[in-house]
């Protein structure tokens, strides 16, 4: 048998297999009790407008918290592990490791419990929710100290030797030299960073919540509990895209330039 | 030891200068002086530590042991403030290393802005001038990608010369030029030492090192072989070495 006869036989049949599934799936599902359970337009109108103006306006608030308060903590932790001076290095690298290696959900429950023990007197604003968003912010900076770390080193040495032989002090050359560079090295990395956090939001639906402090996953889970109905999910599900798709779409227009920009 | 400017002091002073990486010894008892106005060249096979010499008259390398005086400071001293001293040595690289993100204009503003406190006018008029001075007026606005290299090699002599420096140290300037943009850059060079900037070149430019430097210095393995005006170092050398050196460089 010629190769491209086989090949083509190969992907014949691999369309057969996925006919089948489909067709299988959709023969014996129960259609009606899909629809009724998921795709009740009743249920999913009543939804509105507070799956937008509370629950994807809280994901979206404590997501930006979150990226914000992580971004400075990892531009501190990347100079850290760049920096000469040893104990730098090894707490930044102690701390990365430490938040990378545990779930994102424990760090969260861990921080939002820890404050007020720890700190009996300090009240975050937001309650629960306010120390889980530092929970996240945590976790957040781990990763994204890499990626600023990965960024600063992609910028030739030859820069910072310039800067400083012009008199520039490190600081000085480090901040208008040579991370306005970096981060236009590492603004689509940055920004998948960010379309992660959007959805490690979801975890905060184990913290305690009131009405109007629900992100987007416990405001759908609270009203399928409710409404014994699984429609809210399909809802979430459709706001939650709505959110990030345009986003991993800015990333890749945004590769694409940083890639012709070479 | 005081940071104050000795304006007795020669611009350069260098004793028993040593410099390992690691475990080799790239620089092996350097002892070498510069005056007002002279301009040195510095020539010699690649790896016999003239580039990391440069690099240590404005501690881009750390020396590991000697002393180096600038107009009289020892900058091998711990206490002494090496980013002021660095302001009066202005440096060119083999790679230009202009700031990329940033025009043309803001390339020579930033250091005088943030080092010297200038202000935006003063540094904007200043900028203006050297770039005339190196004949590049029209790229004011450009961004470094939009050059050709002996441009972007003439706007780093500029961003040097805006920090009013009282010498200049060029890194192998032409070395990563096309030959046919060498020359602008090596003019740009010889007016400078014509209207008497202390000068050190490190370069592979025979004629020009012949017919603008005071002094040409041949190094080989770390050490100063041969150290004398160029008619003597480049046409009657004295060391077996540095005959060898300028025919392999001759039959190019």
């Amino acid at each position: 048998m010629r190769k491209a006869t086989r090949q083509k036989l190969i992907r014949y049949s691999l369309y057969g297999v996925l006919i089948l599934g489909f067709g299988g799936f959709a023969l014996f599902a129960n259609w009606e009790s899909i629809g009724r359970s998921f795709f009740n337009l009743e249920i999913a109108g009543d939804m509105f407008p507070e799956v937008i103006t509370i629950a994807a306006r809280n994901t979206i608030m404590y997501t930006a918290l979150a990226f914000a308060f992580g971004l400075v903590l990892a531009l501190v932790l990347a100079l850290m592990k760049l920096s000469s001076i040893k104990p730098y290095r090894w707490l930044a690298i102690t701390y990365i490791e430490l938040f990378r290696g545990l779930p994102a959900l424990v760090t969260i429950i861990f921080v939002a419990f820890a404050i007020p023990i720890a700190f009996p007197g300090v009240s975050i604003p937001g309650g629960a929710l306010g120390q889980g968003t530092i929970g996240l912010g945590i976790v957040a900076a781990a990763y994204m100290a890499e990626t600023i770390r990965a960024g600063i080193e992609a910028v030739p040495r030859g820069q910072m030797e310039a800067a400083r032989s012009l008199g520039m002090s490190w600081g000085n050359a480090m901040a208008y030299i040579i991370l306005p560079q970096a981060f236009r090295i590492i603004v689509p990395p940055l920004t998948n960073e960010l379309v992660l956090l959007i959805k490690d939001t979801s975890l905060f639906f184990v913290l305690g919540t009131t009405p109007v402090s629900k992100e987007l996953t416990k405001f759908g889970r609270d009203l399928m509990n409710s409404k014994f109905n699984g429609t809210p999910l399909i809802v979430i599900a459709l706001v939650y895209l709505a959110i990030t798709l345009p986003l991993t779409y800015l990333v890749a227009r945004l590769e694409k330039r940083t890639a012709a920009a070479r | 030891m005081s940071t104050q400017r000795n304006e007795e002091a020669p611009p350069i002073q260098i004793r028993n200068l040593h410099k390992y990486f690691g475990e080799l010894e790239v620089l092996r008892g350097i002892d070498f002086d510069v005056q007002f106005g002279e301009v040195v060249c510095l020539i010699g096979p690649s790896g016999s530590g003239k580039s990391t010499l440069l690099r240590c008259v404005n501690k881009l390398e750390d020396p590991t042991s000697g002393k180096i005086l600038i107009e009289g400071i020892d900058i091998t001293d711990p206490e002494t403030d090496v980013d002021s001293v660095r302001t009066r040595i202005g440096m060119v690289f083999q790679q230009f290393n202009l700031f990329p993100h940033l025009t043309v204009l803001r390339n020579l503003r930033i250091a005088q802005r943030k080092v010297l406190g200038r202000s935006t006018s003063e540094s904007t008029r200043i900028a203006e001038e050297m770039l005339a001075r190196v004949g590049l007026s029209e790229k004011v606005n450009e961004h470094p990608a939009h050059l050709s290299g002996g441009q972007q090699q003439r706007v780093a002599i500029a961003r040097a010369l805006c920090m009013n420096p009282d010498m200049m140290l060029f890194d192998e300037p032409t070395s990563a030029l096309d030959p046919e943009l060498i020359g602008e850059v090596l003019d740009v060079m010889r007016e400078l030492a014509e209207e008497g900037m202390t000068m050190v070149v490190v370069t592979h430019e025979m004629a020009f090192a012949q017919h603008v430097a005071d002094r040409v210095i041949f190094m080989d393995g770390g050490v100063i072989v041969e150290d004398g005006p160029p008619e003597q170092v480049l046409l009657n050398p004295q060391h077996e070495r540095t005959k060898r050196f300028l025919r392999a460089i001759d039959s190019e």
